[in-house]
């Protein structure tokens, strides 16, 4: 459950002060699925980082599960970031030189969790994320774009987060190939019952959840269901 | 994050650029195999100058005619030359100082040595029979000199290995009872000393021995001596027996002023700490510019490790949106570091242990490795990767997850 209270983000300070957000509240209550939108420049990209504890606000309150975050040191966010959150980037998701399952192990290797049971958690999340056993032992640079993504939620799901956050993610993708991405967001969402957030700035994209908030310079303007809810595709190859 | 994740992840890094992993641990291998190298250069070359001034005697005191200290007055300034010490000298001081095991009393002086048809120019020394016993001379074959042979001035010689095969030929044989001629005086030879190797001031071996009141009658034409030395009982009574050796000489020369004394006493110890100064010194400077080399090393894996951090920028945003804390960046580029030292640290100690094997091979220098600059360059490259790596991996903890995400 996340709850978000007036929210104000101010970047510089003075005459060059510039407020990213300018009071931001909603709730999302576990098991959503929803889309924040806007153009570049509406403040999403400001509210991901702050919504993904990667910053904290400069007033106003972030409640994650109850759990004021809105106030806590670097290596507080990292814990919550490591515990309660699984990201997916536009680009740059994966480790160069380094195995599918690597990757995926990743946040557990900073969790000290045991060899054996990593590695069983990895290849279940790999395997929900939909990507083939084939897979695991390739290394990062020998997956098509969609593989990488895929990978990349494998490695969001596999911490067993409360709140799943992707930026963008079919931003570097064909349409084909973010039509099974985002279809594996919805199976994730429906069949595992995992609180998606998904950032982007295309009508389309953000049709695919079944919420969308819109932004437009730092306020919220629309924050409705959406009612031609697309439903994806399964290519599961 | 556990000590076998952090390996495997600096692993992963280090082998991902090989050529350049591979410099940076090739300036850590040129600074400790330098260390290494020079440092065994120096204490090998202060052992073999410590043991071949043992090799002149143990425990030894040495009297010699001449000022202790010249203050400005160059006529005393002539030690070599000063006719100071006698015979009665050296008898004064074998019964009247405590403490002596033997008391030589010795005269020196090159002289042209011939025998069959060859000749040379050798030092000949004036000894008594304790001279074997004081300057740890061995007898290869026949005899030394003895006390008898000393009392009537028996020309006979005892020839050193060099003054051997100068005169007769390294093969020759049955030397012994052979008749040698010292600047025109026949002598008979009635041994042979063992050869001390000729390192160290002078050659030991390029000498022949004659009873010293002989080398008075016929070589020198006076009484005087160029060495009285003393054997102390032990190391530590070494000081009190130079300290009473100078007290009686003194009053037998009747010399108040003890800066005005026309002999002086050196200490086998003075000379000792006098060249192992000297020797430490060098290797200090040895040892200070393999240094220089390891600090030029260290720069070139900070080098390396802040353009890592540079070209990493997004790797190091990534793993802290997945929840690494500043402590586990920082532990993964100090890593790298220090892994980077070890290896070399590793490779050049056994460099620097193979370039002390090969200088000692070709016999110019002695080399001596000890654990000790091991440990010293072992130590010093591990600190060396913690100090040179510290900063890198303190920029790599700090970045903020956003902007290292953001980073093009």
């Amino acid at each position: 459950m996340i709850e978000v209270t007036s929210i104000v983000k101010t970047y510089g300070s003075g005459e060059a002060a510039f407020q990213a957000l300018n009071g931001v509240s909603f709730t999302i209550n576990d098991g959503e699925f929803v889309a924040i939108m806007g153009p570049s420049g509406s403040g999403k990209s400001t509210l991901m980082h702050i919504l993904g504890c990667l910053d904290t606000p400069t007033s106003g309150s972030y409640f994650l599960d109850g759990k004021d975050v809105s106030t806590r040191t670097d290596d507080e966010l990292a814990d919550i970031r490591r515990l309660h959150i699984g990201f997916v980037f536009q680009a740059f998701n994966l480790l160069p030189r380094t195995t599918v399952l690597r990757n995926v192990m990743l946040p557990l290797v900073y969790a000290g969790v045991e060899e054996s049971e990593r590695d069983k958690r990895s290849k279940k999340a790999l395997l929900a994320a939909g990507l083939a056993e084939s897979h695991f032992g390739h290394m990062s640079n020998q997956l098509s774009g969609g593989q990488i993504q895929r990978v990349a939620i494998a490695r969001a799901l596999v911490n067993d987060p409360t709140l799943i956050l992707a930026d963008e993610p079919t931003g570097n993708l064909d349409t084909k190939t973010g039509e099974v991405v985002l279809g594996t967001f919805q199976r994730l969402n429906r069949e595992h019952g995992r609180t998606v957030i998904l950032i982007t700035h295309e009508q389309d994209v953000a049709e695919h959840a079944e919420r969308i908030i819109t932004l437009r310079d730092g306020i919220i303007i629309t924050d409705s269901r959406s009612h031609t809810r697309r439903q994806a595709h399964h290519h599961e190859n | 994050m556990k000590t076998n994740d952090i390996i495997h992840e600096t692993y992963t890094a280090l082998s991902a650029n090989k050529v350049r992993s591979g410099l940076t641990i090739l300036g850590i291998v040129i600074g400790i195999a330098s260390v290494i190298a020079m440092v065994s250069i120096g204490a090998g070359a202060s052992q073999s100058i410590s043991s071949s001034i043992k090799s002149l005697g143990s425990n030894l005191i040495q009297v010699t005619p001449g000022a202790q200290r010249t203050q400005g007055f160059g006529a005393s300034g002539g030690r070599g030359n000063a006719k100071t010490l006698t015979n009665a000298d050296a008898a004064a001081i074998a019964s009247q100082v405590t403490n002596i095991e033997a008391v030589d009393s010795e005269v020196s002086g090159r002289y042209q040595v011939t025998a069959k048809g060859t000749n040379t120019n050798t030092t000949v020394m004036g000894v008594t029979s304790k001279y074997p016993q004081i300057r740890n001379v061995e007898i290869a074959e026949g005899s030394f000199i003895t006390d008898a042979q000393n009392d009537t001035g028996a020309k006979v010689a005892v020839l050193g290995p060099t003054v051997r095969d100068d005169l007769f030929g390294a093969d020759a044989e049955g030397i012994v009872g052979q008749r040698i001629r010292i600047s025109g005086a026949e002598f008979k030879v009635i041994g042979i000393t063992v050869a001390k190797g000729g390192t160290g001031f002078q050659n030991q071996d390029d000498m022949l021995f004659i009873p010293v009141t002989t080398s008075q009658r016929y070589l020198s034409g006076n009484q005087y001596l160029s060495t009285i030395a003393i054997q102390a009982s032990n190391q530590d009574v070494m000081t009190h027996v130079q300290n009473d050796v100078t007290a009686l000489l003194l009053s037998r020369h009747n010399i108040s002023d003890a800066t005005q004394a026309d002999f002086s006493v050196l200490n086998q110890n003075d000379i000792l700490s006098t060249a192992s100064s000297i020797t430490s010194t060098l290797t200090y400077l040895l040892a200070a510019i393999g240094c220089i080399s390891l600090v030029v090393g260290g720069i070139g894996i900070m080098n390396m490790m802040l353009t890592a951090v540079t070209e990493r920028t997004r790797e190091i945003g990534l793993r802290k949106a997945i929840g690494a804390k500043r402590a586990d960046i920082s532990a993964q580029f100090l890593a790298e570091a220090v892994a980077l030292t070890l290896v070399g640290g590793v490779i050049g100690i056994t460099l620097g242990w193979g370039i002390a094997y090969l200088v000692n091979m070709t016999g110019a220098v002695k080399t001596s490795v000890s654990l000790a600059s091991v440990l010293l360059a072992f130590g010093v490259s591990a600190l060396t990767g913690i100090i040179f790596g510290y900063y890198p991996a303190r920029r790599a903890a700090s970045l903020n997850p956003i902007e290292a995400l953001r980073y093009e």
